[in-house]
């Protein structure tokens, strides 16, 4: 982040209107936090995406963080976009840089400025307190002059674009890269929105800003030639197309925020690949109509949030009974019930480790970062094939609509085959074997015994024919453990980040890696020994975490659900039932936003 | 090539599929049940029409009926109560090689499942669907169903049933279901020429069988049994003949038709109340994968994600 006193030179002591400097003179910087703030249908969510992807193209991190309101229509919302050189890997505490559209923008968002930094706000709109001297004070009339600008009928629609202008100015940006961003994103059938989009660009990068402002930034090089390419998505998208790369083609859901918008992406792109994805009537039949689709051979995925995943218990059930491969996306918001639909929070690990009815073990994955929900979505599909089986991903909503830029993936070497195996069985084939893995032979398949299948809900035998034989039960009950117990074997054992020993272990999940990393970064820069751990496999565990915390004196596991009645998170729970080691505390947080690095210290050095 | 066509079609089965082949292990109903009666008219129905063992797809939810797919030797799935419509709508949609049969109950279609039996009406899925109808909750043992008449009794209404029981011909009709039939348990070869006829239609076929639970509900259907009194009353279905005694028959693509045929009294009328062309979601979701795909130049899969991936750059 840029520091204070690397930042412009207060301007607040001659009038804005007085032209003193007319040009701004350049400084290096490495990364800087750009805070937008206004109403949700102000296209703020738009203007810092093409931020964010100009990023991406020019070689640059980048991550962004977002808010956006539950009502239907409108309210205050917020796009921040952490862009620089090197690994960035939070959304940032604090902003550099704050755009105010309204006054209760300023408000709410002026303490999330850190001291010298810029506040630049409509002044059409919003008046600041200019006797704050912690800030640099730039009044722009962003409203009047996209109006001016534009003209006609737009009114101030356009201001995201006028400001995205200003800032590229300010931040000295590739404007040719910009402008075919804009050119890609408004360059549809209708000509005139394209050209009201550059016009109102041009109009926000030619304002006279050096007027007021002392120096432009430009982002030092970091990436240098031979790099891989890199590409910029958000979370959702990220793992809607993991999906595909993982050999899923088929699948149904019901909307709910903020899971929707994989399925949106996957009733779009299933059919270019030959495959369907279904809007059902509810969650009930969104599970069952996709566990139609395991059954027949096409490895389908089903997703939701919280309550609806609730919904679809009682067929997970039946998925873990009948041994049916099923990816099931839990795209976690706050809860409990409608809780905050729009907001972050991990406490749906037990619903997904233990929310069903008789022993029925799941495996549960969660991706760390926008890169990582492709990557998760191809361990999913892997995981639900060899182990014939229903794989949880848990996501969530900071995830769902983070944009970050990695590293392209190769796909080549990455895609699955997703064709059913309907070569014909031979004789004695059993449907559940009590000794070895379950592989079914889906709808279609002959049969050279002429005996077919039938897979069940009931208890059964190898043949699948229904049974209330304690030793049956006991058998499958173990067989369908078991095969969990395999995959622990192979799942890798987790990097510890930081030293290999020390104070302190933090351990994460899902979406806090970033935080996390970059507190232990800090924190280690002042001399302090914590490490941290994450963990992609939540369920099982991966084997051998034992002696990992044995080389530290404190674990701390950070999460973003509440400490429960005995005083630890869902995860420090189940990491204490398992290790039963009374050096694994729990550090919980139930605000509804992201972790922020200064938390995290706190949390864990207090 | 698009996944759907790309499904290795194995050469035909050998040998001719007789009863033999399909039976599988032996009924768990109660003597005299007449889901007895259903499950060999199943059989006639498979051995008559000799399709590719391997392809024929049995399925069930939860209940007495629904334990059809272990009585029958083809590949089955046994699924959880209620949701039976839209698993068997997973494997028609994704495998258009396969016949997707699917047996269950009253409860399973209009009670628990009701939501999924309107919606894979509405969606128009191609499968067939025989909801073996007995008034009764027989698997749990005499509680009401949603078609037990007012003031039947039973452990859950001592007194006699209060609530309306469900028409399930105004339901399926309402719902969009494109082939209704109803039929009655003892009435075999009736019983079977439905079933071929539910078959033949391209859709969401559904037929509602009265079918007997001789434990719960004993002769809640001999009035539509003529060998026990009653009388079993045929819908006389329109010739387009052009007779003048035509004009008085039912047209089964008339709804508003089928609608006053299904609101007779008790024990109504048997035979196909209304049958329409409606394309299948089935088609439809073909259509528009094809055509995607044509405009697309058809390309592989690897090339297709490439270019999602390019775009993101």
């Amino acid at each position: 982040m840029i520091t204070s006193n690397e930042l412009v030179e207060p301007a607040t002591d001659s009038p804005p209107t007085v032209p003193s400097r007319a040009e701004l003179t350049s400084r290096n910087i490495r990364d800087a936090v750009i805070r937008l703030a206004g109403n949700s249908q102000d296209g703020i969510q738009s203007a810092g995406a093409l931020l964010a992807k100009l990023a991406g193209r020019s070689d640059q991190d980048v991550m962004t963080y977002m808010t956006i309101p539950s009502t239907i229509s409108g309210g205050p919302s917020i796009f921040q976009v952490r862009m620089g050189t090197g690994d960035v890997l939070s959304a940032g505490d604090e902003a550099d840089f704050l755009v105010a559209f309204y006054q209760h923008s300023y408000e709410d968002h002026i303490g999330f400025l850190k001291e010298g930094g810029v506040l630049l706000y409509d002044s059409d709109n919003v008046q600041p307190n200019l006797d704050d001297k912690r800030f640099v004070h730039v009044g722009i009339p962003i409203t009047g002059l996209t109006v001016e600008a534009l003209g006609g009928t737009a009114k101030d629609k356009g201001k995201n674009i006028f400001v995205l202008g200003l800032i590229a100015k300010i931040f000295d940006l590739d404007t040719v890269k910009l402008n075919s961003l804009l050119t890609e994103k408004f360059g549809g059938k209708d000509p005139s929105i394209l050209n009201t989009a550059t016009m109102a660009f041009q109009a926000g990068y030619a304002y006279p800003v050096g007027n007021i402002l002392a120096h432009r930034y430009q982002f030092e090089h970091g990436h240098t030639e031979g790099q891989p390419i890199q590409v910029t998505t958000d979370g959702n998208t990220a793992l809607a197309y993991g999906l595909i790369a993982g050999g899923v083609r088929y699948g149904a859901a019901y909307p709910i925020t903020p899971w929707s918008t994989i399925m949106e992406t996957l009733r779009s792109e299933f059919p270019k690949y030959g495959g369907l994805f279904v809007q059902c009537e509810d969650e009930l039949a969104a599970v069952s109509m996709a566990l139609g689709f395991s059954y027949a051979g096409n490895l389908a995925i089903t997703g939701s949030a919280g309550p609806g995943i609730s919904l679809k218990t009682e067929a997970i059930g039946w998925a873990s009974m009948a041994e049916i491969p099923l990816i099931i996306v839990n795209v976690q918001r706050g809860g409990p019930s409608t809780g905050l639909p729009t907001n972050v929070e991990q406490s749906d690990l037990y619903q997904a480790i233990f929310g069903g009815h008789g022993d029925s073990p799941r495996v549960v994955l969660a991706p760390s970062t926008v890169e990582d929900c492709f990557y998760i979505a191809i361990e999913a599909a892997r995981i639900a094939r060899k182990y014939s089986t229903p794989v949880f991903i848990l996501s969530d909503a900071s995830l769902a609509t983070r944009i970050q830029a990695f590293d392209e993936p190769d796909l080549k070497s990455l895609m699955v085959d997703p064709k059913p195996d309907l070569t014909p069985r031979g004789e004695g084939f059993r449907p559940y074997p009590l000794n070895g893995i379950t592989h079914h032979a889906p709808p279609g398949t002959r049969m050279a015994d002429g005996k077919y299948p039938v897979v069940t809900g009931l208890e059964h035998d190898e043949m699948g024919h229904p049974t209330g034989s304690p030793k049956l039960h006991i058998g499958m009950t173990a067989k369908r453990r078991e095969k969990l117990r395999q995959l622990a074997n192979e799942i890798p054992v987790p990097e510890v980040f930081g030293g290999d020993e020390g104070e302190a272990l933090i351990v994460g999940w899902g979406s806090t890696y970033g935080p996390i990393h970059e507190a232990v970064k800090s924190a280690r820069d002042r001399g302090e020994s914590i490490s941290s751990m994450h963990l992609r496999h939540l369920n099982p565990l991966p084997n051998g975490l034992e002696k990992i915390f044995a080389r530290f004196k404190r674990i701390v596991v950070a999460e973003m659900n509440d400490e429960g009645l005995y005083g630890y998170g869902q995860l420090a729970t189940i990491l204490r039932a398992r290790y039963c080691d009374p050096k694994i505390r729990s550090f919980t947080k139930t605000d509804g936003l992201t972790f922020r690095v200064k938390e995290i210290l706190q949390g864990v050095l207090k | 090539m698009s996944l759907t066509e790309s499904i290795p079609s194995p050469a035909p089965s050998p040998a001719k599929v007789t009863k033999k082949d399909l039976t599988a292990d032996h009924p768990t109903w109660c003597p005299g049940c007449g889901d007895f009666a259903v499950l060999a008219a199943y059989y006639k129905l498979l051995e008559r029409r000799q399709l590719p063992h391997e392809n024929i797809v049995t399925l069930a939810g939860i209940g007495c009926s629904s334990r059809f797919p272990y009585f029958v030797n083809t590949h089955g799935g046994h699924f959880i109560h209620g949701r039976a419509v839209p698993l068997a709508s997973g494997v028609s949609l994704s495998r258009p090689d396969l016949h997707v049969f699917l047996f269950g109950g009253d409860g399973d279609a209009f009670s628990i499942g009701g939501n999924h039996l309107e919606h894979g009406a509405r969606k128009n899925i191609n499968l067939t669907y025989v909801i073996m109808d007995n008034f009764v909750y027989g698997l749990t043992k005499k509680q009401t169903s949603p078609t037990s008449p007012l003031g039947f009794k039973s452990k859950t209404d001592p007194t006699g049933a209060i609530d309306q029981p469900v028409n399930p011909i105004k339901k399926l009709l309402t719902a969009g279901a494109t082939f209704i039939a109803r039929t009655h348990a003892t009435q075999i070869n009736h019983m079977i020429q439905m079933m071929e006829r539910a078959l033949d239609h391209d859709g969401f076929s559904v037929i509602e069988c009265l079918s007997e639970c001789v434990e719960f509900y004993p002769g809640a259907f001999d009035a539509g049994n003529p060998r026990k009194g009653g009388e079993f009353k045929l819908i006389d279905e329109k010739k387009w003949d052009g007779t003048p005694e035509d004009e008085q028959r039912h047209d089964i693509t008339d709804e508003l038709a089928a609608y006053a045929l299904a609101g007779q009294p008790f024990p109504g009328l048997f035979g196909v109340f209304y049958e329409s062309d409606r394309p299948t979601k089935n088609a439809l979701e073909k259509k528009w994968s094809d055509s995607t795909r044509t405009k697309l130049g058809n390309p592989t899969d690897l090339e297709l994600l490439q270019k999602t991936f390019d775009r993101m750059k």
